[in-house]
């Protein structure tokens, strides 16, 4: 009972409203930013009064809008989906880029490249989905030949065993087909080559999945107290598990095939929910989607400021904000054992 | 009772060495021959010994033979740099790879090639021999910043490996963001090398590399008792008289310069050596004396057979060596992985 006294329903609103104005400051910031700065004047303009004439306005409405709404819709998405995968699998190390799920996505579509390179953006995406859900399952697979399951650490080592080898093979691919440069970019993560089709994708894929995840979360918190006990109060395991297993795959794909390999969302932004909002799913999926947001679309903005005017790939921007927190989860979580 | 089964241990060990040598001359042979310019066994015997053409000579003498020798050293190297490492952890799956080590080398060199590209054209023999210099730098700077963030009252076996897990993820975004720095050329030099690759294989890596191999790898042998010692824990190891933390430490430091050799001549090569221990540890038992010298030989064939593959498989594109590697060995640590508890 402790999380009510220190999570009220009040300051949880409070937090998420807080949420929404700082992505949408930030959001004004990232469109603002360039190599032409833009004020927010002229970007509110641009938005709401767009005038087809206006050099400027073309600029913020066909580059750097949607860049900067799809940088948000992958950050939610990929938190999201690790949201559910650690309330699923009670592991605080289980996120999509730790697990290889990032990885199989991208050798599903290095493979889609090589062999199809007149490939239409649905047959991207949905690649991207399968090759997503070939490493969730090879992950799994590992599981549940291992005896006593998957302890966080053993997760991780095959987590990092399977992504290497699935980059092995992409590498393989992108060398024997000269991909390497549309695959070098895109396997650190990037959003320089999202327009609007990408901000369709991600929010036709964003709306099922976290539809999906919202309507499960509720038996996601009875899930993270234990099989058992969930068992024991009635509830189906196997549908819910399905039903999350789909929601991360439906994200963490449209987030891969749209911006690329990006670590590290997916395993910190549920950490830092579940620290300010608690342990109540219904509160930490809403809650990670505004903070998965708001984190990527100001990593985007640091990945263009860092070495101006040239691009850092995001993927390396949340790698090097993740790490000191994976080093801190590894220190607390993995020590015990 | 004693003597008896050392004696058959030994005996053991020289058939297994006997049939690793035959295996190495064998493949050593294939490696030679094949490629995009095939020269046939025969030929192959009789350029060494000098009844071969210009052109025969020229590509076994400049580009395979170099090529493969320095594949041998790095598998030894790297196979000896594992087998230490699980030896002063007592994890199976503790590797320079997966720990962070040899990103950390890598990182180093790539600076190197970024600051100083300048100073050194590339490939020279300058540059070849400072090389390995730069990587052991930062082959030590990773294992120092691993063991101590993994410190926590002493040194936990799983937490060295998660930490590593980390570090490696860091070192790898920083990598990123030098190479992008750099001019295309440099970049796709660094991309591959990254990969693991023994490229620009000339007779000057392999001399750069030998002296730190003809060193390290005895007198790890020499410590095998010492890592034998450790095996059985820190208190029995304390208890038998052992200092463990300063033979720790040295031992550590051969791995960790074991480790960066290689990957200044061979790049950023995972697994092998977390596989080839395990390899040495089922084919001769727990003891490092036999271990070391078995790892040696598994590691620099492994290599070699992995190495050939990669410039045959999908030619005339030739594949980095780690990533044919890597796809071999990163199943058996998931098996491995599974059995663990």
């Amino acid at each position: 009972m402790r999380e009510f006294i220190h999570h009220s329903s009040m300051s949880k609103v409070i937090i998420n409203i807080l949420a929404v104005l700082a992505i949408i400051f930030s959001i004004g910031v990232s469109v603002s930013y360039g190599a032409t700065n833009i004020d927010l004047n002229t970007v509110w303009q641009a938005v709401f009064h767009f005038n087809p004439d206006l050099t400027s306005h073309q600029i913020i409405q066909e580059l750097r809008l949607p860049r900067a709404l799809s940088a948000a819709l992958v950050g939610a998405s990929l938190a999201v989906s690790g949201a559910i995968m650690q309330g699923m699998t009670r592991n605080p190390l289980a996120s999509p880029s730790i697990m290889g799920v990032t990885d199989g996505a991208a050798l599903a579509l290095v493979m889609v490249l090589a062999f199809v390179p007149a490939v239409t953006t649905a047959g991207l995406v949905s690649s991207s989905f399968i090759g997503a859900g070939l490493a969730v399952a090879l992950v799994f697979m590992v599981g549940s030949f291992s005896p006593g399951g998957l302890t966080p650490v053993k997760l991780a080592l095959a987590g990092v065993a399977i992504a290497t080898m699935l980059r092995s093979i992409t590498s393989i691919f992108s060398l024997h087909f000269n991909l390497e440069r549309e695959m070098g970019f895109w396997l650190a993560g990037g959003l320089s080559g999202t327009n609007w089709t990408s901000v369709n994708i991600l929010l036709i894929s964003g709306v099922v999945g976290l539809l999906i995840a919202v309507g499960i979360s509720k038996s996601i918190t009875v899930l993270s107290l234990g099989e058992d006990m969930a068992t024991g109060l009635g509830q189906n395991n196997g549908i819910i598990k399905l039903f999350g297993v789909v929601a991360v795959l439906v994200l963490t794909g449209a987030a891969v095939s749209v911006a690329g390999v990006v670590g590290f969302v997916g395993l910190i932004v549920p950490h830092i929910v579940r620290f300010i909002v608690g342990t109540d799913y219904r509160w930490i999926v809403p809650t990670s989607i505004l903070f998965g947001a708001l984190l990527l679309v100001l990593a985007d903005v640091v990945s263009r400021l860092i070495n101006a005017p040239f691009e850092t790939p995001v993927g390396a921007i949340t790698s090097l904000i993740g790490v000191p927190f994976f080093l801190y989860l590894a220190r607390s979580s993995g020590g015990g054992k | 009772m004693m003597n008896e089964s050392a004696a058959k241990k030994t005996k053991k060990l020289s058939v297994i060495i006997f049939s690793l040598l035959i295996l190495i001359l064998i493949m050593f042979f294939v490696s030679l021959s094949t490629g995009a310019f095939q020269i046939s066994p025969g030929d192959v015997v009789r350029t060494i010994f000098g009844n071969g053409t210009s052109q025969q000579e020229l590509v076994l003498f400049q580009f395979r033979l170099p090529a493969i020798v320095l594949a041998l050293l790095i598998g030894a190297g790297l196979a000896v740099s594992g087998a230490i490492l699980q030896g002063i952890t007592q994890n199976e799956l503790a590797d320079p790879g997966i720990l962070g080590i040899n990103t950390g080398a890598g990182l180093a060199v790539v600076l190197f090639m970024f600051f100083f590209s300048g100073q050194f054209a590339p490939g020279s023999t300058l540059a070849v021999f400072i090389m390995p210099v730069a990587a052991l730098a930062g082959a030590i700077f990773a294992a120092f910043l691993i063991y101590v963030l993994a410190w926590k009252k002493g040194v936990n076996a799983i937490r060295l490996v998660l930490v590593g897990i980390g570090v490696n993820a860091g070192f790898s975004a920083l990598l990123t963001i030098f190479q992008l720095r750099m001019d295309p050329q440099s970049f796709r030099q660094a991309t591959v090398w990254l990969t693991g690759d023994i490229w620009n294989a000339n007779w000057n890596f392999v001399l750069a590399l030998l002296p730190w191999m003809l060193i390290l790898i005895p007198v790890a042998l020499y410590k095998a008792h010492s890592l034998n010692v450790m095996n059985l824990g820190d208190d029995v190891a304390s208890g038998l008289g052992t200092s463990v933390e300063s033979e720790r430490r040295l031992l550590l430091l051969i791995a960790v310069a074991l480790a960066g050799a290689s990957v200044a001549a061979g790049g950023g090569i995972a697994f092998l050596g977390l596989v080839v221990p395990h390899i040495a540890r089922k084919l001769m038992g727990p003891l490092h004396q036999y271990i070391i010298p078995v790892s040696v030989l598994v590691g620099a064939l492994l290599l070699m057979v992995s190495d050939t593959i990669g410039k045959n498989l999908l030619a005339p594109t030739a594949i980095p060596v780690g990533i044919i590697v890597a796809i071999l060995s990163a199943p058996y640590f998931v098996y491995l992985l599974m059995r663990t508890k």
